[in-house]
C-alpha cells in the first residue's frame, strides 16, 4: 500500500506541522477529527489470518470506532497503541466477538478469520473464541484451583476424554506460559492465591490449553510490575512462534519490543500502521509523531 | 506572625472539629444503647412471663384401677399383651388397624385356639372388643373415686365438682394410655401423678408472688390444693406436653407441636416454591434479559411487590387458590404457595443483587474461553452468587415464619387440635397460634403465648444465624 500523501487531506495539516516544532494538542485533535481520513502506512498483508475492511463500532448512539480496515498476519505480533479511550480495546474485542456480551454494542463493517466472515449470523460464537482467545487487562482467574483453570477450556469444549492426556495439556500449557516450575507441587490450590504476575501467565495458560490460533492481549501488563512484565514479554517473543497475537499496549516500549507491526490509533480512527521500527523512528503521520514523542496520551 | 496565627486558628478549629466528632459518635452510640435497651425489655418481658410455660404441675393420686369400675376385662387384656410381646413393637402399631383384618388375622392365627377356648371368639373379633372396652372405660370414674378418697370429708355435689376440676381432663387420657401399655395395671392400686387443672398450676405458680393469683378458684378448692401442698402431693415437671401437643381448649393440655408441624410444612413449600423460581427469575433478568422498557417494567413491579403489605397476598391467595382453583382451606399447602408470592420479589431482589456482585472479570473470562452463556452462568456465576442467594431466601424464609396476616385469609387461624402430618392436614402456623392464644383469656394461655414467642423467636435467630454461617462458609475471595 502506497502513502496517500497527496489525497489525504490531514497531511495539509501535516506539512504546517512540520514549521510549528510543537503542535497544540487541539489543533492535533482537529485535525484527528476530520471526516474523510484515510489511515497511512503498510494496512495489507498477504494471506492474512484477520481481515477487517471498514469496521465501525458504536455503543449505543456513539461511535467508538471509526472505519477502520487492517490485515493481520499469520503467526505476527502486532501492537495496538494510542491514547486512552481511542477505541483500541473496542477494536480489539470484535476480533473474538468479545462485544457481543454488551447490549448496547453494535458492530459494521466486514472482519474474517481466514476468509470466513465471523459477523456471520449464522456463526456460533464458541467455536470462534475457542480459535481466538483472550488476555485481559486484569488478571482474572477463575476462583478455582490452578489446574482447573488450565483444565476448564479443554474440559467445556470436549477436547479430551481421558485424564491422563488433560493432565498433559495442563503441563504443556503451564510450562509454555512459563510457570510450571513455579506452580507444579500446587496445582490444587486456588489460582487467586498467585501473584499478580503468576495470575497473568495462568491466564495465558489457560487460554493457550484450547490451542487457540490467534491470542488477542488488552493491555496485559498494565496491572503488573516490570519484572512480570518483562517475564510476560519474553512468553509473548516465544508465543509468537506458533501464534498470531494482537496485543493492545499502553506502554510504547513495550510495542517496540514485542511487535513486528504497530498500529497507531486516535479518537476510534486508526491513524497509521508500519513496522514497528518505522512507527517508532519515522512514523508517516503527525499524530503518531505527537503521540510517540509523548506530547498527548 | 501571620503563620502562626494560622496554626492557631487550625488549632482551634481542629478542637471544634474533635467536639463535633466526638457528638457524632455519642448519637450512634446513644441509637445503639437505646435499641439494646428496647431488645432487653422485650426479652425480659418474654421470658419472665413466658418460663413458667416450661412447667407443668402434677398432682399425686391413689388410682385404684379396678377392673369393674373400668368395665375392662383383666384377661383380654392380658392376652393381647402377650400377643404383643411374641410380635414385638411391630404388632403394637398394626393392633390398633381394625380395618387390616386380612392380613392381622393370618399374623394372629396361631393364637386363634387360645381365643375360642377363653373367650368364645375369634381373635379378631377378640381385639376389637378390647378396643371397644378400652374406649368406652370409665377412667375418669376412677380418678373421681380416688379424689373422693382423698378428701372423704367432701359431700355435696358442688364441692366434689370443684374437687374434680382440680384434676385436668387429660389425665383420663393419660391412664388409658397406661393401661393399654400395660395389661399388669388392672386391678392394681398405683399411686400415679396425675396432669393438674390449669386453674391450680397458675395458682400454685404464683404462690411465690406478693399476691398469689387465685383466679376463677374457689375458697374450698384452695383448701384441697393447700392439703395437697402440705402432704408434698404437688410437684412441678418439666412441661413435655407443650412440646409434644397440638392445641388444645385445655391450656394444660395445648402445646406447640401442631403449630411447629404447621409452619414447617408451610416453610417447605415456601422454599420449594420461591427458591428455584426466584433464582430462575433473577438469573434470567440479570443475564439473558436486555434491558428495555418492558424488563424496566418488571423491575419496577418487582421491587413494589416487595413492599406490598402481605394481607394482600393473602386476600389475593384466598381470590386465587381456594376460590377460582378450589384448593383446600387451612392447609401448609396453600399457606405456602400464599407465602411463596410473598417471599419471591425479596429472594428475586437478593439473588440478583448477589449476581451483580460477581465480578464480571470473571464473567469475561469465560466467555473468553468459549463457555457458553449457561456454561458461564452454571460453572462460575452461581457459584459465586450462591452465598448471597441462599442469605436472601433465608431471610425471605425468616420473613415468612414470622407471617400471620396472609394465612388469617386462607383459613390457617383455625381451631386444629391434631398435629399435622402433612402439607395437606389443616394446620395452623407459630404466628397464628401465638395471636390465638393471646386472644384467650386464661392465664395460664398467657404464659404459653409467651413461651410461643420464646420458640419462634428460637426459629428466627437459628435461621439468621444459618444465614450468618453459610454466608461465610460458602464465601469465597476472588
Ligand atoms: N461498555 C461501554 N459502553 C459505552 N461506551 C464504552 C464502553 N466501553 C468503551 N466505551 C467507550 O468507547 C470508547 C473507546 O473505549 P476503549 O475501547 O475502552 O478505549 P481504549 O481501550 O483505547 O482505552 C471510549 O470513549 C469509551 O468511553
Ligand atoms: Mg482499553
Amino acid at each position: 500500500m502506497t502513502i496517500l500523501e497527496a489525497t489525504n487531506p490531514v497531511d495539509t495539516a501535516e506539512t504546517a506541522a512540520k514549521d510549528t516544532i510543537k503542535m497544540k494538542e487541539a489543533d492535533l485533535n482537529e485535525a484527528a477529527t476530520e471526516s474523510d481520513h484515510k489511515t497511512v502506512g503498510d494496512c495489507f498483508v498477504e494471506n492474512p489470518k484477520f481481515s477487517v475492511r471498514d469496521a465501525n463500532v458504536y455503543y449505543g448512539d456513539k461511535q467508538a470506532v471509526f472505519d477502520v480496515s487492517l490485515d493481520i498476519g499469520e503467526n505476527e505480533v502486532i501492537a495496538m497503541i494510542g491514547p486512552s479511550g481511542c477505541g483500541k480495546s473496542t477494536f480489539l474485542r470484535c476480533l473474538n466477538r468479545m462485544n457481543d456480551t454488551i447490549d448496547i454494542c453494535r458492530v459494521e463493517g466486514k472482519i474474517e478469520l481466514d476468509g470466513m466472515d465471523i459477523y456471520d449470523s449464522r456463526l456460533d460464537v464458541v467455536p470462534l473464541r475457542a480459535r481466538v482467545g483472550m488476555v485481559f487487562q486484569k488478571p482474572n482467574p477463575f476462583p478455582k484451583s490452578i489446574y482447573d483453570n488450565v483444565a476448564y477450556g479443554p474440559k467445556i469444549h470436549g477436547l479430551v476424554s481421558r485424564r491422563v492426556d488433560l493432565d498433559e495439556i495442563v503441563e504443556t500449557s503451564l510450562r509454555r506460559a512459563g510457570l510450571w516450575d513455579e506452580v507444579k507441587d500446587r496445582l490444587n490450590q486456588p489460582g487467586t492465591g498467585l501473584s499478580g504476575g503468576q495470575q497473568q501467565r495462568l491466564c495465558i495458560a489457560r487460554t493457550i490449553a484450547v490451542s487457540p490460533e490467534v491470542i488477542l492481549m488488552d493491555e496485559p501488563c498494565s496491572a503488573l510490575d516490570p519484572i512480570a512484565t518483562a517475564r510476560i514479554e519474553e512468553l509473548i517473543a516465544e508465543l509468537s512462534e506458533n501464534f498470531t497475537i494482537c496485543i493492545v499496549t499502553h506502554s510504547m516500549q513495550q510495542a517496540a519490543r514485542v511487535s513486528k507491526r504497530t498500529a497507531y490509533f486516535h479518537m476510534g480512527k486508526l491513524m497509521e500502521v508500519n513496522e514497528t521500527q518505522k512507527v517508532f523512528t519515522n512514523p508517516d503521520h503527525e499524530l503518531t509523531e505527537a503521540y510517540i514523542t509523548g506530547r498527548f496520551g | 506572625m501571620n503563620k502562626i496565627s494560622t496554626t492557631e486558628q487550625v488549632q482551634r478549629s481542629l478542637k471544634k472539629r474533635y467536639r463535633a466528632e466526638k457528638r457524632f459518635r455519642m448519637y450512634g452510640v446513644t441509637s445503639i444503647v437505646i435499641g439494646l435497651l428496647a431488645l432487653l425489655l422485650l426479652f425480659t418481658e418474654i421470658i419472665s412471663k413466658g418460663v413458667g410455660a416450661f412447667k407443668q404441675h402434677y398432682v399425686s393420686l391413689e388410682i385404684n384401677f379396678d377392673a369393674d369400675d373400668l368395665g375392662l376385662d383383666a384377661d383380654l387384656f392380658t392376652f393381647f399383651d402377650a400377643v404383643r410381646e411374641d410380635y414385638g413393637n411391630k404388632l403394637h402399631s398394626e393392633l390398633k388397624i381394625a380395618d387390616q383384618h386380612a392380613t392381622m388375622a393370618e399374623a394372629l392365627s396361631e393364637f386363634e385356639a387360645q381365643a375360642q377356648r377363653d373367650f368364645g371368639m375369634t381373635v379378631i373379633d377378640a381385639l376389637q372388643a378390647r378396643e371397644q372396652q378400652l374406649a368406652d372405660a370409665n377412667f375418669t370414674g376412677i380418678i373421681r373415686n380416688s379424689l373422693r378418697e382423698r378428701f372423704p370429708s367432701v359431700k355435696s355435689r358442688r364441692d366434689r365438682r370443684a374437687l374434680y376440676s382440680l384434676v385436668s381432663v387429660g389425665a383420663s387420657f393419660d391412664l388409658r394410655d397406661r393401661v393399654n401399655a400395660d395389661a399388669s395395671l388392672i386391678g392394681t392400686t398405683q399411686k400415679l401423678w396425675l396432669l393438674a387443672d390449669d386453674d391450680l398450676d397458675t395458682y400454685v405458680k404464683s404462690l411465690n408472688d406478693s399476691e398469689p393469683f387465685i383466679g376463677r378458684l374457689k375458697e374450698n378448692q384452695v383448701e384441697f390444693i393447700s392439703s395437697w401442698l402440705e402432704k408434698n402431693e404437688i410437684d412441678a415437671r418439666f412441661n413435655t406436653i407443650f412440646f409434644t401437643s397440638g392445641d388444645s381448649s385445655e391450656p394444660e393440655q395445648a402445646g406447640i407441636l401442631g403449630a411447629v408441624m404447621g409452619t414447617f410444612f408451610t416453610l417447605l413449600v415456601t422454599l420449594i416454591l420461591s427458591f428455584p423460581v426466584g433464582v430462575a427469575a433473577a438469573i434470567y433478568l440479570e443475564e439473558y434479559a436486555t434491558k428495555n422498557k418492558f424488563t424496566d417494567f418488571i423491575e419496577v413491579n418487582i421491587n413494589n411487590l416487595a413492599a406490598v403489605p402481605s394481607v394482600i397476598f393473602g386476600l389475593l391467595g384466598l381470590a386465587i387458590f381456594l376460590n377460582f382453583f378450589g384448593m383446600t382451606r387451612s392447609v401448609p399447602l396453600v399457606g405456602g404457595m400464599v407465602l411463596t408470592l410473598m417471599t419471591l420479589p425479596t429472594i428475586i431482589i437478593s439473588s440478583r443483587a448477589a449476581i451483580t456482585s460477581v465480578p464480571p472479570s470473571i464473567r469475561e473470562a469465560a466467555l473468553g474461553m468459549g463457555a457458553s452463556r449457561m456454561q458461564t452462568i452454571l460453572h462460575h456465576v452461581l457459584p459465586l452468587a450462591m452465598p448471597g442467594m441462599l442469605t436472601g431466601a433465608i431471610i425471605g424464609m425468616a420473613r415468612a415464619l414470622g407471617e400471620t396476616a396472609p394465612l388469617l385469609m386462607i383459613g390457617m387461624v383455625a381451631f386444629i387440635a391434631e398435629v399435622p402430618s402433612s402439607w395437606n392436614d389443616a394446620a395452623t402456623v407459630l404466628p397464628v397460634q401465638i395471636y390465638l392464644w393471646a386472644d384467650s383469656p386464661e392465664r395460664a394461655f398467657v404464659e404459653r403465648t409467651s413461651a410461643a414467642i420464646m420458640v419462634l423467636l428460637a426459629f428466627l435467630i437459628m435461621m439468621n444465624g444459618l444465614a450468618i454461617y453459610l454466608r461465610k462458609r460458602l464465601e469465597r475471595r476472588w
